[in-house]
C-alpha cells in the first residue's frame, strides 16, 4: 500500500465538483430554490443573520443552500462576504418600543399593558411528527382578531422602572461613539455594548449552554423573563447631508429583557438589576441565551464574587464566535507533519534515552533518584 | 438578487489594507510586540491562513512575486488553496522558487535557501502568545511581557531539563527578538529558529483569529531562549534525503507501506528540486 504523499491541484477541484454534486443530491427530486427557504426555512435564515451579522434574508438563504444547510459554514459565508462591504455609518438607536409586536411574553405580570401577545411559538405545541407534512398542503389560515389595529406595548421593564424598583438601564453610547468590533480588536477589560455585540453574534449553542450553566449554579443570578418580544423594528440612519433620519426599512427582532436579581447596599436601595438581549429574526433561545449572559458577566461591575465560567469576560468573549471556533478546531485537518516529524523525533529520542538509562548498570539502588526527586 | 459581487485587488479594501499596513509599521517599529489589529473575516476559516492572508493582501503589489508554501512545499493543499486564491483575486506572478519570489507566505517551515535583502516572509501563525499554554488570560500576558516579566517560560524549560534531561520544545520554540520581547516563531520546528536571527529578509507574522501582527526586521537578532549549561540545540536528522541527497535539511518521514519501511525525503520540495538539479549537473 503506496501512502499518496502530498495532495494538489486537481484533487481539490475534484474535490469541489463532488461537492456540487453530494449539494444538488438526487437529481431525480426537484432542486430546492433560495426563496423557498427563505419562506419556509425562516428561523434557519434568522439564524445565519444574526451570527453572520448581516440583514439580508435573500443572502442568507442562498449560503443555506450552498452550506447544504450546514448554518454555521452559512454563517462563515454570509460574514465573509459581509467583511467586504464598505461601511457607510451607524443607524439611529433602534426604537424597540415602537416596535411592531407579533409576539410579546412577559413572566412578570399577568397582564401588561398591549396585553400578552403568544403569536407563533413552539411553546405550547405537542411534539409529535405530524404525517400531514409528508405530503404537500396548505395550512388552514390564521384566525385575525377582529379589527386588529396596530397597538402601543410599551417595554415591560418600564413600568418597575416607574416606581425605581429596577436599576436603570444605562444610556447608549452617542452617535459615532459605538465601537464596531468587526473593526476594532478585542481588548479586555470590555465594556458592555463591546460584550453586547460580540453576544449578539456568538454561536447559540455556546451561549445557551452558558446561559444553562448559570442556572444550575454556576453563577446564579436569579433571572425571571421580564419581556421577550418578537417584530418588525423600522431602522433609521441620520443622514449628515440632508440633516434628518432617512428610515431604511423594517427588521425582525427579538429583544429579552431579565429581570434578575436585586442589590442594595448602605447607600443604595435595593433594586433589580438587568440582563439584556437582542438578535435578528425570531430567536427567542438566543435572546434569552445572550440576556442571561450579559447578566453574568456584569458580576465585579455589580460587586459580586465571579468565578463560573459565564462571569469571565475573557472566556465568554474569546469563545463564543463560532466561525473562529469552528475554523480552529477544524484547522487540525490541515497537515501538521512538519511539527509531528519533530515531535516524533524527540519522542524517539527521549525513548532511547528513558531505555538507556534503564539498560545501564546501576551502581547503587540508592543514588537513583525517585520519580518524586526527579520532579523536584 | 443583485449582481455578483465584485472585490479589489487581493481581495482586501484599501481601507482595511491600510489598517493592516499601520499596524505592519508598528509591529517592524517595536519587534517581537504582538500589535493588535482589528482582522477581517476572510473567505477561508479561521486556522486557515487568515492572518498570513490579510498580511500578504496588505503588503502585495502588482510587481510582486509570490509563493506560498504550506509544511515548507509548494504543492500542499492549503498552499494550493492560498496561492490560487491571490491568483484569482490579484492576478500577481506566482512561482515555486525561493530565490524568484518576493513575498513568500509560509505555514510551519522556513525555506531551506537563505533570504535576501528586499524578500518577505509571512508567517502563518495560530497562537501569536508564547505565553499563552502557561498563563492563558491575555490581560495577564500582556502584563507580563510589558514588564518583561518571562520568569514563568525559563521555570517551564527548566522543568523539562529536570524531567527529561533537556529541552523538551520541537517546534513552536520560544526567541527573544532584538533583547526584547519573548516571541513565538509560529510552529516552524526549532530546526528553522536559527535562521530567524540576522535575517536579510523582512519576516511579518499575522494571527487572523487571534487579532494580532508582529514583525522581524531585517537583521535583528532571534536567539532561542535556552541556558548556559544547556544551549539551544537544533535538531539533527540521521538520515539523508533520499530524493535529493541533503543531509542539513528538514526531512518529512514517508511511511511507505504498512511494513513500516520508510523513506526520508526534504519538506521543502523547491530547495529538494534545485538540490536534485545540482547534483545531476555536477555528476554530468
Amino acid at each position: 500500500m503506496y501512502v499518496a504523499v502530498k495532495g494538489g491541484e486537481k484533487a481539490i477541484d475534484n474535490a469541489h465538483q463532488l461537492l456540487a454534486s453530494e449539494r444538488r443530491g438526487n437529481p431525480a427530486v426537484p432542486e430546492i430554490s433560495t426563496d423557498q427557504i427563505r419562506e419556509q426555512m425562516t428561523l434557519a435564515v434568522a439564524r445565519v443573520m444574526a451570527e453572520g451579522s448581516l440583514y439580508a434574508p435573500d443572502l442568507a438563504a442562498l449560503a443555506i443552500k450552498q452550506a447544504r444547510g450546514d448554518l454555521i459554514e452559512a454563517i462563515f459565508l454570509l460574514r465573509a462576504f459581509r467583511t467586504t462591504l464598505p461601511r457607510f455609518g451607524e443607524s439611529m438607536p433602534v426604537n424597540t418600543a415602537a416596535m411592531q409586536v407579533r409576539r410579546r411574553v412577559s413572566a412578570v405580570f399577568k397582564d401588561i399593558p398591549g396585553g400578552q401577545v403568544l403569536g407563533p411559538t413552539f411553546d405550547y405545541t405537542h411534539r409529535l411528527l405530524d404525517p400531514r407534512l409528508g405530503q404537500s398542503g396548505d395550512p388552514a389560515p390564521p384566525p385575525r382578531a377582529e379589527g386588529a389595529a396596530p397597538f402601543e406595548a410599551p417595554h415591560v421593564l418600564g413600568l418597575l422602572d416607574r416606581e425605581g424598583l429596577i436599576e436603570r438601564a444605562p444610556a447608549g453610547p452617542d452617535a459615532g461613539e459605538a465601537q464596531d468590533i468587526t473593526r476594532t480588536p478585542l481588548s479586555f477589560p470590555a465594556d458592555r455594548q463591546t460584550r453586547l455585540q460580540t453576544l449578539a453574534r456568538g454561536d447559540e449553542g455556546f451561549l445557551l449552554a452558558l446561559a444553562y450553566s448559570t442556572q444550575r449554579g454556576y453563577g446564579r443570578t436569579h433571572p425571571f423573563a421580564g419581556e421577550i418580544r418578537v417584530g418588525e423594528a423600522e431602522l433609521y440612519f441620520m443622514a449628515p447631508e440632508l440633516g434628518f433620519e432617512v428610515p431604511l426599512g423594517e427588521i425582525v427582532l427579538t429583544e429579552c429583557e431579565m429581570v434578575n436579581q436585586f442589590q442594595g447596599g448602605a447607600d443604595e436601595a435595593p433594586r433589580f438589576t438587568r440582563g439584556y438581549g437582542c438578535v435578528f429574526g425570531q430567536s427567542e433561545r438566543k435572546a434569552m441565551s445572550m440576556a442571561l449572559v450579559d447578566r453574568s458577566l456584569r458580576a465585579a461591575e455589580l460587586g459580586e464574587s465571579a468565578g463560573a465560567p459565564a462571569q469571565d469576560e475573557e472566556f465568554v468573549m474569546s469563545h463564543c464566535d463560532n466561525v473562529q471556533a469552528t475554523g480552529f478546531v477544524e484547522h487540525l485537518k490541515l497537515p501538521h507533519y512538519v511539527d509531528f516529524q519533530a515531535e516524533l523525533a524527540l519522542v524517539r529520542q527521549l525513548r532511547r534515552e528513558w531505555r538507556d538509562a534503564r539498560e545501564a548498570p546501576v551502581e547503587s539502588t540508592t543514588t537513583r533518584p525517585s520519580k518524586g526527586e526527579a520532579a523536584q | 438578487m443583485s449582481d455578483f459581487p465584485s472585490y479589489n485587488f487581493a481581495y482586501l479594501d484599501e481601507q482595511t489594507k491600510r489598517m493592516i499596513r499601520r499596524s505592519i509599521l508598528k509591529a517592524i517599529a517595536t519587534p517581537g510586540y504582538q500589535v493588535p489589529f482589528a482582522s477581517r473575516e476572510m473567505p477561508m476559516p479561521y486556522g486557515w491562513g487568515t492572518g498570513g492572508v490579510q498580511v500578504t493582501a496588505a503588503i502585495l503589489g502588482r510587481d510582486d512575486v509570490l509563493k506560498v508554501i504550506d509544511q515548507g512545499a509548494d504543492d500542499t493543499t492549503n498552499a494550493v488553496s492560498i496561492r490560487k486564491f491571490f491568483e484569482k483575486t490579484s492576478g500577481v506572478r506566482t512561482t515555486t522558487s525561493t530565490p524568484e519570489a518576493s513575498i513568500i507566505q509560509t505555514r510551519h517551515r522556513i525555506p531551506e535557501a537563505p533570504l535576501r535583502e528586499g524578500q518577505v516572509l509571512v508567517y502563518q501563525v495560530p497562537i501569536p502568545e508564547p505565553l499563552r499554554f502557561l498563563e492563558p488570560r491575555e490581560t495577564e500576558t500582556r502584563r507580563m511581557h510589558a514588564l518583561e516579566d518571562y520568569g514563568v517560560m525559563h521555570v517551564k524549560l527548566y522543568e523539562d531539563i529536570s524531567r527529561h534531561g533537556h529541552i523538551a520544545t520541537s517546534y513552536a520554540y520560544p526567541v527573544k527578538v532584538a533583547g526584547r520581547y519573548v516571541m513565538d516563531p509560529s510552529p516552524t520546528p526549532k530546526f528553522d529558529n536559527p535562521k530567524m536571527n540576522d535575517c536579510p529578509a523582512l519576516q511579518l507574522f499575522g494571527a487572523g483569529r487571534e487579532k494580532r501582527i508582529y514583525a522581524v526586521p531585517p537583521y535583528t537578532s532571534v536567539i532561542s531562549l535556552d541556558f548556559e549549561d544547556h544551549p539551544f540545540e537544533r535538531t539533527k536528522f540521521d538520515n539523508v534525503c533520499a530524493l535529493c541527497g541533503s543531509t542539513n535539511t528538514f526531512l518529512d518521514e514517508v511511511v511507505m507501506n504498512d511494513e513500516g519501511a520508510r523513506m526520508y525525503v526534504c519538506s521543502d520540495t523547491d530547495y529538494c528540486e534545485q538540490h536534485r538539479g545540482d547534483r545531476k549537473e555536477t555528476g554530468a
